[in-house]
């Protein structure tokens, strides 16, 4: 496909994010806000998928929108008592926010000026399904999801004692 | 064997010669959604006419059987009474959310639809990370049906919808496991390529007891996920009126009844591409005579055939077993289907690693 298409759906998709990103710490309702996050997140899927990564963007579908979104509306359900809207902030709370918002743009700005961007575009195939499994499991450089996942195993086991810990009376 | 790409291809071709190349790919688009639409919807009509009479054989009746012959056009009639039903506005609810809630459902179940490989050249998205992606897709209902329950601002709905969170996520585990026992064996996730492999004969016959194991429990774990009988907690109409959708009228409540038959053939459509062959006919290794008279019958009709066994199986299920509690319900998943999963995958690499599969 030519590039002029590739670079209207990337704008698609980056409008999206932003719009959908300021939706979701501008709305005053929580659950809204979590779904305004669930369209970031669709979106973030669409960049990798443009980008003919695939499986990356199928685990982004998998993790987020199927499993943290779903988190976050469960944690919601169960925790939140009264349906009404979060109270208007005081001014000098917005204030402090207006503040740490042009810090960090200006920190993005300067990253974003100054970092030497690779190639715009991946170009050739798609890359194969047993590549990227054998870099997941491998141990050579730059391959370091496995103590990752341990780590993650060793994580679960301590949120898993702790519950039990409190639990005992 | 007749091969769809043909068609595909000269339909391509036909709209290169006089299109730009976007343009034809834009045509190409819409083309492609309509038909899946259609044929989502076609299928649909035929699955919720099936689910009636079978329903009414089971229980000894006839079912449907004043329009039209046989009842046949019933669904039709009931599908034109649903387009022109009012959707009713309610009070004191969030009605964005409210609103979205049957749209993130359907747009699940037709992208994993889109996944499947439905005979020979005639498959819309074959990623190489197919299966995996399908599974990924049909998990974003959950959210849709999580934000109804909340959008109705009714407890009925809500608890309908905290249960049908808490059986969906429980049940995906067990479908994801059961796909991977598969994935092991074939070695790849494209479905295409599951297809193809399958030529020598279909997994569930190559992979023996693994496989069948694996089968068994990806169709108890897929009735769960599509909220149907003997598991349908989520809309129990004696304790929770209708659950989720209790508020929802007119074609709102249809994307939901729809997505829930479709769902249901995407089950059915997983499970004959990855045990039942997919697309493939019956081959039989050594006789060669048999495997050129399979090979006359077109794909497709051995996709359809081979589904409508399946999904004849859930429904046989729905209409012989009573209804779980919502704890048994759970101790099933968690306490044997899980571990029963674990194990048949450890099983499959042994198989797979002494290479004692057919």
């Amino acid at each position: 496909m030519n590039s002029a298409p590739q670079e209207a759906v990337f704008y698609i998709l980056s409008a999206a994010i932003v719009i959908f990103s300021v939706m979701t710490v501008t709305t005053r309702r929580i659950l809204r806000s979590a779904t305004y996050l669930l369209f970031v997140l669709f979106a973030t899927a669409g960049l990798y998928f443009q980008l003919n990564y695939s499986f990356l963007g199928a685990v982004q579908l998998v993790i987020y929108a199927g499993g943290i979104i779903i988190l976050y509306v469960f944690s919601i359900l169960l925790t939140t008592t009264d349906k009404d809207k979060v109270a208007r902030l005081k001014n000098s709370k917005i204030l402090a926010g207006v503040l740490t918002v042009l810090a960090g743009a200006a920190l993005c700005v300067f990253i974003t000026i100054t970092h030497n961007f690779g190639p715009t575009r991946y170009v050739g195939d798609e890359v194969p399904m047993k590549v990227i499994g054998t870099a997941l499991m491998g141990t050579e450089k730059y391959q370091y999801l496995l103590p990752f996942e341990a780590i993650s195993l060793l994580l679960l086991a301590c949120i898993i004692g702790g519950i039990i810990i409190a639990r005992k009376r | 064997m007749f091969d769809f790409g043909v068609v595909t291809q000269w339909i391509d071709e036909l709209l290169r010669s006089f299109l730009p190349g976007t343009a034809a790919t834009l045509v190409e688009l819409v083309l492609i959604g309509l038909c899946l639409l259609v044929g989502y919807a076609v299928i649909a009509l035929i699955l919720i006419y099936a689910e009636r009479k079978v329903c009414a054989f089971f229980q000894c009746r006839i079912g449907p059987n004043r329009v039209g012959p046989y009842g046949t056009i019933q669904s039709i009639a009931d599908m034109l009474k649903m387009l022109t039903k009012e959707i009713i506005e309610i009070n004191h609810v969030d009605r964005f959310l409210f609103n979205l809630a049957p749209f993130m459902v359907i747009i699940a179940s037709v992208l994993a639809f889109g996944c499947l490989p439905f005979a020979k050249g005639l498959h819309v998205i074959d990623f190489n990370v197919g299966i995996f992606f399908l599974i990924a897709v049909s998990s974003i209902g959950i959210v849709g049906i999580l934000l109804a329950g909340w959008a109705s601002n009714n407890k009925y709905s809500l608890i309908g919808a905290m249960r049908s969170g808490a059986q969906m996520i429980s049940y995906e585990l067990s479908i994801g496991l059961s796909i991977l026992t598969l994935v092991v064996f074939s070695g790849t996730m494209q479905l295409s390529e599951i297809v193809e492999q399958q030529a020598a004969g279909w997994f569930i016959f190559r992979g023996h007891i693994p496989a069948f194991i694996a089968f068994v429990i990806y169709v108890i774990a897929g009735t769960a996920e599509t909220n149907r009988g003997p598991f349908d907690l989520p809309e129990a109409d004696s304790e929770l009126t209708a659950g989720y959708h209790t508020e929802y009228s007119g074609m709102h409540f249809g994307f939901f009844y729809l997505a829930e038959y479709l769902n249901m053939f995407v089950v059915a459509g997983v499970a004959t591409t990855l045990f039942l062959g997919g697309w493939m006919p019956l081959h039989i290794p050594g006789w060669e005579g048999f495997n050129q008279v399979m090979d006359y019958i077109p794909s497709l009709i051995w996709f359809a055939g081979k589904c409508a066994v399946v999904i004849f199986i859930i429904m046989w299920f729905k209409w012989t077993f009573p209804r779980l509690r919502i704890d048994q319900l759970l101790h099933l998943e968690w306490k044997y289907l899980l571990p029963i999963n674990l194990c048949n995958l450890l099983l499959m690499v042994i198989v797979v690693v002494f290479k004692l599969h057919f």
